[in-house]
């Protein structure tokens, strides 16, 4: 007989809400279950009556359905950044949340899919671009180069949890059944020898390299659907690599809201700490800057030149009926990151909390401004149009933040929220280093 | 090959919008009703659109009919991704209704805006539906599509058909849209752009002509002769 095996203090920490189900956990699953539904049913209804249960018209044909869109592909960029830039660069403190930043990633890509879906005014079409496709079109751009994120991020959160489901199907025996079979099948027969471990560093290492690229193509084409028409402000060069910023920027903010919440409820204080905390928050705080340095750029070379069509856009957000939502906009992307996260003492779970909340809502709102005035002043100047979102629209929003959350929530009820092995690992090149410099300092 | 066109003189043209209704009875679209117009829903495939510049006192007013301006380089078909719009070898373009996912990529890509979407299932009210054009290539269009003015090319069809049938070749002169047919001040001609002796042709070349938007490099195939 071998000994019981004993769980870490981590494996506790992770395991043990998959084991236990608190009332907690209910209450938040049938809030957002409601919202959902809530959502599911405008849709319904939106799919039965028509497109024409939404706010807009001509020439406002894109409203919130497209902001979704763009704003939920922007927080895809969560998983490629924290985990494929810091792997290649080895940061250490990566460990705790790659496994949070990825699964954000996958999810806010189904959810950004959903969104052309949901916009569709023949939603039973939805396969004839696969059908009839033609590489002219932006859109078709998006549906390769989003198809290839999907594939490819499954991808890159699945690798790296191999070791973890070995484990859970090692000791998670007390789980139901479907669940030990799951872990059984997804964990490839792994057993941890050298010869699999190499594979799976290099495949990891494979990895973390292709998907850079892959993400910065998928914001870029995505920015490319306004920036390839002649609309004034959308017709424009430095959309892509501002989307691009954007995306990074909102996914970071994404995930300092998602690894807090999970940090609270699981209660990883120990492992999600100050450390990733103050390196995010710098990093959140750089991004800020990026994205304030574009913006000027972008309005300032519009502004000064003023073309005709290009000026009555500026003007309506800048001093016009969206200019609430733009200086919004700039008060929440830049005024208040900079103000909290300048500062050490602001670079807090509770600090970083707050502004990334702050940047959350003002990259939502940054998409929204870029998408609704420019159609409402089109270059054949005869009609000013206002677009005021509809009821529909606001469930179907809300319902779709509800499923994403929902996914996330049940997708970790299932699955490890921290790469265990990873973070093992971690501590044991942590360990060596350590006794490295003891014996250096003892014989030196 | 024709290459169709249409020339409208803004001098002859007094606004009485007998083109937008023609259009309407030919093409069959519906009737929105005050409250969907009032929020950018009535489809009308030709439109007189009000242009007004300067403030009380100083008000000057153009009123100008568009139709699909059917641009040589259209910015509409380029985007759609799954060919459900395209220019045909005559130079026309046109939608097919039963591909068009209703993404309104084309619409927002239009800077004339003359592509329109059918937000509800089309309705017309119980007196107009008897009279509906009962050709099935006008037939009403279902929700969720995008639709636009086609110069009317049910009638090119008919015109060859009718060439054909009295046995004799068909001409240019043959296919009117129904807009041209109807304009009351004959402000409105239409034919052959490529025939340099038709009278589109000449009058495209006039000193008066312009298109709108010109310098967006459409190509727009609608051209207008300037008023005064």
């Amino acid at each position: 007989m071998s000994q019981p095996y004993r769980e870490s203090e981590l494996e506790r920490a992770v395991l043990n809400p998959l084991r236990q189900t608190t009332m907690q956990f209910y209450l938040v699953l049938g809030v957002l279950g409601l919202v959902f539904l809530w959502g599911a049913a405008s849709l319904i209804r939106q799919w039965l009556l028509g497109l024409g249960v939404t706010g807009l018209g001509r020439p406002v044909y894109w409203g919130i359905y497209l902001s979704n869109f763009v704003f939920f592909i922007g927080i895809s960029h969560a998983g490629t950044l924290i985990s494929a830039i810091l792997r290649v660069t080895q940061a250490e403190w990566r460990r705790p949340i790659t496994r949070v930043s990825e699964a954000i990633t996958f999810f806010a890509l189904v959810l950004g899919g959903l969104q052309i879906w949901i916009d569709m005014g023949r939603p039973e079409r939805v396969l004839y671009p696969l059908i009839w496709g033609r590489y002219q079109s932006p859109f078709l751009w998006d549906f390769t180069c989003i198809g290839i994120y999907l594939l490819s991020s499954t991808l890159y959160l699945y690798l790296p949890m191999i070791p973890d489901l070995a484990r859970m199907r090692d000791h998670m025996t007390d789980a139901p059944r479907w669940r030990r079979w799951l872990y059984q099948a997804m964990s490839l027969n792994w057993h941890g020898s050298h010869e699999q471990n190499r594979r799976l560093e290099k495949g990891i290492g494979i990895m973390a390299i292709l998907i850079i690229p892959i993400a910065v193509s998928v914001h870029t084409v995505v920015s490319w659907v306004f920036g390839m028409t002649m609309q004034p402000m959308w017709h424009s060069t430095i959309l892509g690599p501002y989307f691009v910023v954007g995306a990074i920027f909102s996914g970071i903010a994404m995930l300092f809201i998602f690894m807090t919440l999970i940090r609270k409820a699981w209660h990883l204080e120990k492992w999600i700490g100050a450390k990733q905390y103050n390196y995010l928050g710098l990093l959140l705080l750089v991004m800020s800057a990026f994205w304030g340095y574009f913006t000027l750029a972008e309005y300032l070379t519009t502004g000064y030149g003023s073309l005709v069509h290009e000026a009555h856009v500026i003007q309506a957000k800048l001093a016009g009926e969206y200019a609430p939502w733009f200086w919004a906009m700039v008060t929440c992307n830049l005024i208040f990151p900079f103000a909290i996260l300048l500062w050490r003492r602001g670079r807090t779970p509770t600090g970083t909390f707050i502004a990334a909340l702050c940047v959350a809502i003002g990259m939502w709102i940054e998409r929204f401004t870029i998408v609704a005035p420019s159609l409402t002043r089109p270059s054949l100047g005869f009609e000013r149009a206002i677009y005021a979102p509809t009821l529909t629209e606001v469930a179907i929003t809300l319902g779709s933040v509800a499923l994403f959350s929902l996914l996330f929530l049940l997708f970790f009820k299932i699955f490890p929220v921290v790469s265990v092995w990873e973070v093992e690992e971690g501590q044991v090149i942590e360990a060596v280093r350590r006794k490295a410099e003891e014996l250096a300092y003892q014989t030196g | 090959m024709a290459r169709w066109g249409m020339v409208i003189d803004l001098d002859k043209c007094f606004a009485c919008q007998s083109c937008t209704l023609a259009c309407r009875m030919e093409n069959n679209t519906p009737v929105a009703g005050p409250d969907q117009a009032s929020r950018g829903r009535a489809i009308l495939w030709n439109e007189v659109l009000p242009f007004v510049e300067g403030e009380y006192p100083e008000v000057t007013m153009a009123l100008i009919p568009r139709p699909c301006q059917h641009c040589d380089n259209p910015p509409c078909t380029k985007v759609c991704p799954v060919k459900a719009t395209y220019k045909d070898e005559e130079g026309i373009v046109c939608i097919d209704y039963g591909r068009c996912i209703g993404c309104r990529f084309c619409t927002v890509a239009c800077p004339y805006q003359v592509r329109y979407f059918n937000w509800y299932r089309p309705e017309w009210p119980e007196a107009l539906k008897e009279h509906l054009n009962p050709d099935p290539e006008v037939a009403p269009r279902p929700k969720g599509v995008v639709e636009k003015c086609t110069f009317c090319i049910q009638r090119l069809r008919k015109a060859r058909e009718g060439a054909e049938a009295e046995g004799r070749p068909f001409t240019a002169t043959d296919y009117t849209p129904a807009c041209v047919q109807t304009c009351t001040g004959r402000a409105r001609y239409f034919g052959d752009l490529d025939d340099p002796n038709s009278l589109v042709s000449q009058l495209a070349a006039s000193p008066r002509a312009f298109r709108l938007l010109e310098e967006m490099g459409t190509q727009p195939k609608v051209y207008y002769l300037k008023q005064g």
